[in-house]
């Protein structure tokens, strides 16, 4: 559709987005006699962790791809549309509301979470419209920020609430909205303690970039890349299975649970295998066969003992 | 009546071999892109996307011609053929690149797809209906066929109406650029019920306006 292919430029070539975001910050704010303060100092910084326990022994997919390569709708439906609209976003200054059924009901800001024990996280990432990446993440565990703020029993559920900013996510104005604003997911509380459910605030050793879900995004490996919702502001715990905004869309096509499960299809397309982003080429794509739970089936399948996974796809 | 300038006959041939020439551009762009790596991460799929889209434009352009000569004057009747096998040409493109580039050939997922997936199914029904329509698409075949020639080419209709349908069900949520496609090829299928009472009332309409030489 889009006639415009941008010209292949090489990453070295690219000025570090910190640089050119400060000079736009310097501009915006040079009339107020505030120089190089604001909203740019925030982007792509490096990041430091530690080693974390999961690791994997597949083939990183290159940065240029896990960046470029997106879907953000709240940016645009295409692929490419994140990466080329996310330049206004502010992901500074930041706060993440956690409420609900908690003992201490809390306001995090950003600075606080970029100070959990933050570690390396590579992990393989599974969209449900079959392909897929390895991505490095740097995150820490849901289950660290839920022990703050002291669930109560009656907890059942967490709900996660996107940022909702027409003014900088281009994607949520105009005539034909691909979905309801705002963005919502869930999880089973159990799923959202488990070890392998993070809070995602970097990738590659920088802070997330803008189209990747900045500053803070859940990553949840073994399902679909939809339930991973990005640039978090609401985080509640509740008694009910909570809304999500793809099941409410299109609850035929796509679950609550929505585990990467080759052996059930997608209505409309097979789960049976993947395409991995970044390997192949033009002349012939590199699909692989999906694994159950996106191949973390022995950390996690022992959540689902007893459940029916056709039914509760 | 006409509101553009006639195209000398001299030309009407070489025109249309332009079309054919200009329509298959895009085809060659995007696989130079694909093969250059200018197709962005996921160059097959993009390649594949892209080779469809234009298919359902040129069979929006082929539906296009009629309702432009009742409506507006312009009689581009003789691209009519050029702009139908465009479309049929851009439709084995995207199947091909499907099959050979995206699936790699493997003939159990080809096949697997094919009967299961519903938009799929269509797909490939529109693609088998096209067939025999581009065969006819010859002088011969009109006046051998007759009738039955004129017949048979409405098939284009059911094909169009699918190929929008196959395009709806492949896309995770309606936007802008699939509604417009949509959209126009059901605008232009819609036309066809009314041409009959539209043409009525025109001529009805020119019949008054302009008076008859006997009133002279």
């Amino acid at each position: 559709m889009a006639a415009y292919r941008p010209p292949h430029i090489p990453a070295s070539d690219i000025t570090p987005r910190s640089i050119y975001m400060s000079r736009r910050s310097f501009l915006g704010t040079a009339a107020a006699g505030l120089a190089l303060t604001g909203a740019g100092s925030a982007f792509a910084a490096p990041l430091q962790a530690r080693p974390g326990p999961y690791t994997l022994d597949e083939k990183l997919t290159p940065k240029e791809a896990v960046t470029s390569y997106n879907n953000f709708y709240e940016f645009g439906t295409d692929k490419s549309d994140p990466s080329n609209n996310a330049g206004d976003f502010k992901p500074t200054p930041w706060t993440v509301k956690v409420d609900g059924l908690v003992g201490k009901p809390k306001e995090f800001g950003l600075e606080e979470l970029l100070k959990m024990p933050i570690e390396d996280r590579t992990y393989r990432m599974r969209c449900v419209e079959g392909w897929s990446m390895v991505i490095p993440w740097i995150g820490f565990p849901l289950a660290a920020l839920l022990d703050q703020v002291e669930p109560q029993g009656s907890a059942k559920y967490v709900s996660f609430e996107t940022v909702v900013r027409p003014e900088e996510m281009p994607g949520q104005k105009g005539l034909f909205q691909p979905l309801p604003w705002p963005y919502v997911e869930g999880l089973r509380l159990d799923e959202a303690r488990h070890p392998l459910t993070i809070l995602a605030v970097g990738l590659y050793g920088e802070t997330l970039p803008n189209q990747n879900g900045a500053p803070i995004r859940l990553v949840v490996p073994w399902k679909y890349g939809f339930k991973s919702i990005k640039s978090i502001v609401r985080i509640s715990l509740v008694e009910k299975q909570p809304e999500t905004t793809w099941k409410n869309s299109n609850a035929r096509e796509y679950g609550f649970y929505s585990n990467v499960n080759p052996a059930v299809d997608h209505p409309r397309w097979s789960q049976a295998t993947e395409q991995r982003i970044g390997e192949g080429g033009f002349f012939k794509t590199a699909r692989r066969p999906t694994l159950p739970f996106n191949g973390y089936a022995d950390d996690v399948a022992g959540l689902y003992a007893g459940l029916d996974l056709k039914a509760n796809y | 009546m006409s509101v553009i300038p006639a195209l000398p006959r001299k030309f009407h041939g070489p025109s249309i071999w332009a079309l054919y020439v200009i329509g298959l551009c895009p085809a060659a762009w995007y696989f130079y892109l694909g093969a250059t790596g200018g197709l962005g991460i996921n160059p097959v799929k993009e390649f594949e996307h892209l080779l469809g889209l234009w298919a359902l434009r040129f069979i929006i352009a082929t539906l296009a011609v009629t309702p432009l000569r009742d409506l507006v004057g312009i009689n581009w009747i003789r691209y009519r053929r050029a702009l139908g096998l465009l479309a049929f040409y851009y439709v084995v493109m995207h199947f091909s690149v499907w099959m050979l580039l995206d699936l790699g050939m493997d003939v159990h997922a080809v096949l697997g797809d094919i009967l299961k997936r519903p938009y799929i199914s269509i797909g490939m029904v529109c693609l088998a209906a096209l067939v025999p329509l581009a065969v006819t698409s010859n002088n011969y075949s009109i006046r051998r066929l007759g009738k039955l020639w004129i017949d048979m080419h409405h098939l284009i209709y059911p094909i169009a109406l699918g190929g929008a349908l196959h395009y709806f069900l492949a896309v995770k949520s309606i936007t802008t650029g699939p509604f417009i496609h949509i959209a126009a090829i059901a605008l232009l299928l819609a036309y066809r019920p009314l041409r009959k009472p539209i043409m009525r009332w025109k001529r009805a309409r020119k019949s008054v306006d302009s008076p008859q030489p006997a009133h002279r």
